[in-house]
């Protein structure tokens, strides 16, 4: 059978470009570059309302993203919403006393959970909770609640 | 009534007989892989006939495809005011539906009409009984390699053709209409996971791959060796890979994404 | 006939042979012996499956009753494995050449040498040429399949199908579609390599003078049945209206012209369509 070198170096091309294109979808398209899903640790918090969050929301401090929720359940004696969230390990060093609170992007975008720093010396560790929280803010509440406010100063 | 129940009942009997003669087909191929592996240089023609001879149609459609996202998403995205997100929006329809269907669509087009014509017409020209007659056996040697290279390829397009397409969608939202490149960039990493769509997609173009090459290389060695009956198997490859591909798609998307 | 001379002077059997396709008989009972060494030609008209025999022969196809044993191995009987060997010692040469289109000539000649043996390039190269300079197609290696006429194909369907020196060779039609000239030179071909290469060679034809000119032996079939048998010279003789209107190419005779209708003059009186 006759086999060419051009046949080759075509063929060698084509795998290149392929698997080129695998490793372009893989770092430059999702979030593979970014993240790691083997060093995390997971903290949890009690939210009165979780809102529109869903697992996979991001958790971010100052903006950056260090983290996903990874599980949304119920209490069912206190009726919280008890949120779990996988922090990336290199982020080790957040306070013990730091505060969660649930923020849309923008008006109409997808919510996310906003770690603040506290001041204290000890950190978070992999299964402790954070004790301050601020629920989702439910904008059919705020509009009702302003709705209210401006007839009752009528 | 009874001559309905008849045909109904004939054509069940002989879509049964055709079902069992594919899979033992497969089968066959699939013990074949054995005797490829030692022999490179037959795997390499097929990827040469197979995958880079679809490479153009595969890029080129890609980019397009790409582009009109990119034209379409930034209108309907812009009336909310998140063109941000177009970025999101061209790389998760790419990534998740359009780069393996369209790929597998255009693949059964491409390479697998041609197979089943050429495996169709080796049939009809005795080719494959006079290899039989030869003691090699054609199944091993023709249609195990053809098989291989089909099922390699289609994951490769596939990438191609959503890689393409982003850039695509990025030259016509970042490069034409002015939507921001930061933004376009964090936002389709934010929302794109690899685990989830990347690697998911890869999964149903390699599942693609197999049934397009399966139903094409199938017809054509079940190709009545006339030269209508060549034209229709290649007719039936083109309609029944459509079918299957849309048609496992659904599953696919389903079993992947849904919560169905 | 005792089994001891069927090992020496029999290189294939067939005994009670029927095979159908669908409703219709296509062999019905038939049983012949083919001669180690000499040429045997299988004749009949069209439609008679003489080359469904050849591909029983060769394993491609099943009979519903009866055996074929060739070189004394009972062909339906054999594993994939053993069946596949004994094709290596038979050539066969297809109607149409069936050579692989994607490869020249010196490529396809090199084929089963190429899948069978572990031979070196060089001795490859040697052995092909020899093969092609067999028949004189050596100066057409580099040509592709479809750059051949009908003739030259066959020629070097042939030199492949003596790649692997075979004990014998099935020539299914070899005559049919020739000009006089490439027909002439298949005959001295089919006769000089059964002599030089000391080949048993079976012969599906319905070419009468060519084949009569170097068959040794010669079965008529027709109607899944054997309607005679002999050397060329004892069928010409043959006291058999059927076998005379063969070998002569009478129009009519035993098999009439007409395919079977109802009265001419009726069918032409009768107006409406039917």
């Amino acid at each position: 059978m006759q086999h060419s070198k051009t046949q080759d170096t075509l063929v060698g091309l084509f795998v290149a470009t392929g698997i080129a294109a695998l490793f372009y979808m893989a770092l430059q398209v999702s979030n593979l570059g970014t993240y790691s899903s083997n060093d995390s640790y997971t903290v949890t918090a009690r939210f009165q309302n979780s809102g529109g969050l869903k697992v996979k929301s991001p958790v971010s401090v100052a903006g950056v993203r260090i983290g996903r929720v990874s599980s949304i359940t119920l209490d069912k004696a206190s009726h919280e919403a008890v949120v779990q969230m996988r922090i990336e390990s290199q982020y080790d060093n957040l306070p013990e006393d730091s505060g969660a609170s649930i923020y849309t992007a923008g008006l109409l975008g997808e919510q996310y959970i906003s770690i603040d720093p506290g001041a204290s010396d000890d950190y978070l560790k992999d299964k402790s909770q954070i004790d301050i929280t601020s629920s989702a803010i439910v904008l059919e509440e705020m509009i009702g609640k302003f709705m209210m406010n401006k007839a009752e100063g009528k | 009534m009874l001559e309905f129940l008849e045909s109904l009942g004939k054509i069940t009997r002989h879509s049964f007989a055709k079902l069992g003669r594919a899979t033992f087909f497969l089968l066959h191929a699939l013990t074949g892989m054995r005797e490829i592996l030692p022999r490179p240089n037959l795997l390499i023609k097929q990827l040469y006939s197979i995958g880079v001879l679809s490479f153009l149609i595969i890029t080129i459609s890609g980019l397009f495809v790409g582009m009109v996202l990119g034209l379409q998403g930034f209108n309907i995205l812009s009336d909310f005011g998140a063109e941000e997100s177009l970025g999101v929006m061209v790389a998760a329809s790419l990534v998740r539906e359009l780069g393996p269907v369209v790929s597998a669509l255009l693949f059964a087009g491409r390479a697998g009409s041609a197979l089943t014509a050429e495996i169709g017409l080796m049939k009809a020209t005795e080719q494959l009984s006079g290899m039989e007659m030869m003691a090699v056996d054609p199944i091993n040697r023709i249609i195990s390699p053809r098989f291989l290279a089909g099922f390699l390829s289609m994951p490769l397009l596939a990438a191609l053709f959503s890689a393409i397409g982003v850039m695509g969608g990025h030259l016509v939202g970042v490069g034409m209409l002015g939507v921001d490149d930061g933004a376009f960039w964090a936002q389709m990493q934010a929302n794109i996971d690899f685990r989830e769509d990347i690697v998911n997609g890869i999964i149903k173009s390699v599942v693609f791959g197999f049934v397009v090459s399966w139903i094409a290389l199938f017809e054509g060695y079940d190709a009545i060796p006339t030269s209508e009956g060549v034209s229709r198997a290649t007719t039936r490859t083109v309609v029944n890979s459509a079918f299957s591909v849309l048609g496992l798609d659904f599953i696919l998307t389903a079993l992947m994404f849904g919560d169905i | 006939m005792p089994n001891s001379e069927s090992a020496t002077n029999h290189i294939v059997s067939v005994k009670n042979l029927s095979f159908s396709r669908g409703s219709r008989k296509i062999f019905d009972d038939i049983s012949l012996d083919i001669q180690r060494g000499k040429v045997t030609a299988i004749m009949g008209p069209s439609g008679t499956g003489k080359t469904t025999l050849l591909k029983l022969i060769g394993g491609q196809l099943y009979p519903d009753a009866g055996e074929i044993w060739v070189d004394d191995q009972n062909v339906h009987r054999l594993k994939t494995r053993d069946l596949y060997s004994l094709r290596k010692r038979m050539g066969m040469l297809f109607q149409s050449g069936a050579l692989l289109t994607d490869m020249n000539v010196y490529d396809n000649v090199a084929f089963p040498l190429r899948e069978h043996t572990h031979l070196p390039e060089s001795m490859i190269r040697t052995l092909v040429l020899m093969k092609l300079h067999a028949v004189g197609l050596r100066g057409a290696r580099h040509l592709m399949p479809n750059e051949l006429s009908g003739g030259m194909a066959r020629r070097v369907a042939l030199a492949r199908a003596i790649a692997l020196d075979p004990m014998m060779i099935m020539y299914d039609e070899p005559f049919t579609g020739q000009d006089p000239i490439s027909m002439g030179a298949l005959v001295h071909l089919i006769k000089s390599l059964n002599t030089t290469l000391r080949l048993t060679s079976i012969i599906v034809s319905h070419d009468v003078q060519e084949t009569a000119a170097i068959a040794d032996y010669i079965y008529v079939l027709s109607d899944g049945k054997i309607v005679g048998h002999g050397t060329p010279t004892q069928l010409a003789q043959s006291d058999s209206a059927w076998v005379q209107q063969f070998m002569n190419g009478d129009a009519d005779g035993p098999v009439h012209f007409h395919y079977p209708a109802r009265d001419y003059l009726d069918d032409l009186l009768t107006s409406r369509h039917s």
